[in-house]
């Protein structure tokens, strides 16, 4: 005979179990992800003080501060945005306003998605053959930033073109008929309500360059500098190169170094991603429509 | 808002007028645009171009098919006979990619689940800011951590002599693709129409069924190309494998061999190769074979994605 | 806002050092350590002398060196003959040859490794291609104790580096390859990291590099000849079997301020630093 309340109790209990599942996975998934800063911050937070942030790699790189790298990174990244920002804001201006429905629009977003797809060791070979070879700019910031430019160019076209598109189009309607022209009307209507969209995905872009290792490998990124890049054309260290060095090849670093070098260029990349929560969440709830 | 709208009137007005005749400045600036919308495009064929340029001596005068994809034998720097077969590091490539998948996917889809179907709004918004956070910590740091944390926790508890392997790269790369799975999965997840569950729901469906019976087939493309997302992020990952695989050129028996994989062989050996030398050229090839390997992946999640939408 | 930060962080930069002249010093990464030891006295010496010193390599050094781009070109082997051909075509100038120092490469193994000493024919068996010696048990029935399956785990380098060339030169000879499937690994930390927590692992570098948790073995050129473990005085008279020049170029007669700083890394406060880092004081000449 057919039992409705067993019926009912079976599938309560297993109703239960599979949400329990679920939250379980979830919850230890991201457990690492915590575990992986507290253990970074145990190890590394004994080295981790003002010395080290402001002061030269002495003795080989076994001692001293990680002073030039940061000061490296900090070049590589906002030379990268000072190229991708714009090229980006444009190629989504386009996307969002001028582009009609067709192949072409099609072809783009493909192209886009593709560059998103390629692997960094790809575009670093491409920064190897293009710039550093072709347009002859030398191992050198330049050099690199531009590969990192690259890199992140669909990350700013993404987010810029999800806030273009953010803007209703009565905005624009109403624009258009005070006889703004299109321009006029990205100019002071759509771009000014979408900054906040934008500097979000800059933001991100500036985190994930900060911490790009194999795109700045053979563009630009030295072993060891004794002094500070003057210009873009000299070639700098890197944070997230010194790194891979020290905790691969140079023999004698104390342990506790390359800990405190990856905290520090998590706390970077972090805080530069709270600054695009931040940012995210304050203009959301900002926005009127 | 409107604030801005009257601002802007008094210049437009002028405008009014000339509106059939564009002055020059206007031109231009909507050229750049057009040309900048372009970009991408011309991006991708400036990276596919000079790739070939770089690599094309190799292809042109050295290249076998044969003996580039169906030997082990790398071997650039051989006083002997050097040989360019890619077979071992095309299959290194592969392993870490799947078994990453075979953890990643599962896991990540389940995760996807919870948060977007049982999740209490406060803590998902908890969640999707760890998945962020998982998602920018950089590939060198994840090196790292498979060297100084998985390494001997492999060894620790698999009683293996070496825990650099195939095994090692697989959870990195499991833990590195995992946020682009779930919050890919997430969204898929969360297109599909609320009135679809309410109409299971209101069947008496529970939570389970719905999952699996309506949600499940009607994110189907969205969930497939979330994990293929996730393979394309694995496949063209270099400094954590090369970090973590043991960089061993040989088809590993076992997950607990060294391998070594395509991407990371372009980073440790391009360095030392001069260039314009016929190794170079080589490794400007393994990277041809990844830009091809990715694209397939790509447009294939991207035709997956597309269409769900139709 | 933009120009802003970066004017601030080109005033950081730019605040911290005056006009100096830069040395551009590249190439072998066995070489880049003591380079940058050097790199970082000299500049107490000589503060109006910067020397930019990056690895990469010796090939990408004397590639370098041939295409003009760099003063010094630091290299773990000799220049080829048809590299100084190469180099006195582009820039119209010979190279000139330093030696500033010797290396050592320690056979090293796990402390638990019974064995003291190998001979070259045993390294061999284990590194060269067609060598049989796949267990420890091979190289005269050796256990280790620790290491499952006796099984050796051969740890090396990528093989485009000087160290793996040297090696397999001395080794081999010039007419046999490194047999594939060992652990190329990225530097000589690694590579002792990895043999110091592995009983398995045999390993090889630069003899400075070696920590007290792993244990460098003797090497004997015949079964007969006498065992030698590398060190200082065994490198210096070459009586240790795996030791070799390191070299810097450049390109015709140095300029006057790099011929300083080679004539100083040859002085004696250089020297303690060679010593420091690892390496062998090149031998008077």
């Amino acid at each position: 005979m057919f039992n409705p309340s067993i019926h009912l109790l079976n599938k309560e209990i297993r109703e239960k179990n599979f949400k329990n599942a679920l939250s379980m996975i979830t919850f230890f998934l991201f457990l690492p992800a915590l575990g992986i800063i507290f253990w970074l911050f145990i190890k590394g937070s004994p080295v981790l003080t003002m010395d080290f942030l402001t002061q030269d790699p002495i003795k080989g790189m076994t001692a001293g501060g990680i002073f030039p790298t940061i000061i490296g990174t900090f070049w590589l990244v906002i030379i990268s945005v000072l190229v991708s920002c714009p090229l980006g804001v444009i190629a989504a201006i386009y996307l969002s306003e001028y582009a009609k429905d067709g192949k072409l629009t099609r072809i783009i977003r493909l192209a886009i998605l593709n560059l998103a797809g390629v692997p960094s060791i790809v575009h670093a070979l491409f920064g190897l053959g293009a710039f550093v070879l072709f347009m002859k700019m030398g191992t050198s910031i330049l050099a690199a930033s531009f590969t990192l430019a690259v890199m992140n160019l669909p990350v700013i076209i993404t987010s810029t073109l999800e806030s273009l598109k953010a803007v209703p189009q009565s905005y624009r309607e109403a624009s258009w008929n005070v006889g703004a022209s299109k321009l006029q009307t990205i100019r002071y209507i759509v771009l000014p309500n979408s900054i906040p969209g934008i500097l979000t995905g800059v933001v991100f872009a500036v985190g994930r360059s900060a911490g790009e290792t194999a795109a700045i490998l053979f563009t630009g990124v030295a072993f060891y500098l004794p002094f500070l890049p003057k210009t873009v054309f000299d070639q700098c260290m890197a944070l997230s190169m010194h790194l891979f060095t020290i905790s691969t090849q140079v023999v004698g670093v104390p342990e506790a170094y390359p800990y405190a070098t990856a905290l520090v260029l998590i706390l970077l990349i972090l805080s530069v991603n709270s600054i695009a929560v931040v940012l995210r969440t304050y203009f959301r709830t900002k926005r009127k429509w | 808002m409107e604030n801005k709208i009257t601002q802007s009137a008094p210049v437009s007005m002028e405008w009014r007028h000339k509106k059939s005749t564009k002055p020059t400045s206007e031109k231009i600036v909507e050229f750049i645009i057009k040309a900048g919308g372009l970009s991408s495009i011309f991006l991708i064929l400036a990276i596919l171009f000079f790739i070939l340029k770089e690599s094309a001596p190799f292809l042109i005068d050295r290249f076998e098919f044969k003996e580039f994809f169906m030997s082990t034998e790398w071997y650039p720097a051989s006083v002997v006979k050097v040989r360019y077969g890619i077979l071992a590091l095309l299959i290194g490539t592969l392993l870490v990619t799947v078994i990453s998948m075979l953890i990643a996917v599962p896991l990540g889809l389940a995760c996807a689940f919870y948060i977007s179907e049982f999740c209490h709004p406060q803590l998902r918004e908890i969640y999707k800011i760890l998945i962020e956070f998982l998602a920018a910590i950089p590939s060198v740091v994840w090196g790292f951590i498979a060297i100084m944390m998985i390494n001997p926790l492999i060894i620790y508890s698999f009683n293996v002599p070496i825990g650099l392997n195939i095994l090692n790269a697989s959870i990195i790369l499991a833990l590195m693709s995992l946020p682009l799975i779930v919050s890919v999965g997430e969204d898929a997840l969360r297109a599909v129409p609320e009135t679809y569950r309410e109409a299971a729901e209101g069947m008496g469906a529970t939570k389970w069924e719905v999952a699996t019976r309506v949600l499940l087939p009607a994110a189907k493309n969205g969930l497939m190309a979330a994990a293929l997302l996730g393979v394309g992020r694995a496949l063209g990952e270099t400094m954590a494998v090369l970090m973590a695989t043991g960089h061993s050129i040989q088809i590993p028996e076992s997950i607990f061999d060294p391998g070594r994989t395509l991407t990371a062989t372009i980073a440790a050996e391009l360095g030392e190769s001069p260039k314009g030398g016929e190794h170079y050229q080589a490794l400007f090839a393994i990277g041809l074979v990844l830009f091809i390997l990715s694209f397939v992946v790509n447009l294939t999640a991207d035709y997956l994605i597309r269409g769900k939408k139709k | 806002m933009r120009a802003a930060i970066l004017l601030i962080f080109i005033f950081m930069s730019c605040s911290k050092q005056n006009d100096v002249l830069i040395i551009q010093n590249k190439g072998s990464d066995t070489l880049v350590n003591l380079a940058q030891a050097w790199a970082e006295e000299y500049k107490k010496v000589q503060p109006k002398v910067a020397i930019a010193v990056s690895g990469g390599g010796s090939g990408t050094g004397i590639a370098a060196l041939i295409n003009g781009t760099v003063d010094i070109a630091n290299s773990s082997r000799a220049m080829k003959d048809e590299e100084r051909a190469d180099a006195l075509k582009n820039n119209g100038k010979e190279v000139n040859e330093f030696v500033v120092g010797m290396d050592a490469l320690a056979v090293f193994v796990h402390p638990a490794n019974p064995l003291t000493g190998l001979t070259i024919e045993e390294v061999a068996c284990i590194y060269g291609e067609g060598g049989k010696c796949t267990h420890w048990s091979d190289i005269r029935g050796t256990i280790v104790p620790g290491c499952q399956g006796n099984k050796i785990i051969r740890v090396s380098r990528q093989s485009n580096s000087g160290t793996y060339q040297y090696f397999r030169e001395a080794i081999l000879g010039k007419k046999r390859d490194l047999k594939l499937g060992s652990m190329d690994l990225n530097g000589s930390r690694e590579s002792i990291d990895l043999v110091e927590k592995t009983p398995c692992a045999i390993g090889y570098s630069g003899m400075g590099y070696l920590s007290k948790n792993v244990r460098s073995l003797c090497i004997a050129k015949t079964s007969d000849a006498k065992c030698i473990f590398p060190n200082l005085e065994t490198a210096m008279d070459k009586s240790y079997p795996i030791s070799r020049e390191l070299y810097m170029y450049t390109s015709g007669e140095p300029s006057q301020e790099v011929k300083i700083y080679m004539e100083w890394t040859q002085s004696e406060e250089a020297k303690k630093i060679t010593i420091n880092s690892g390496y062998v004081p090149a031998p008077k000449r």
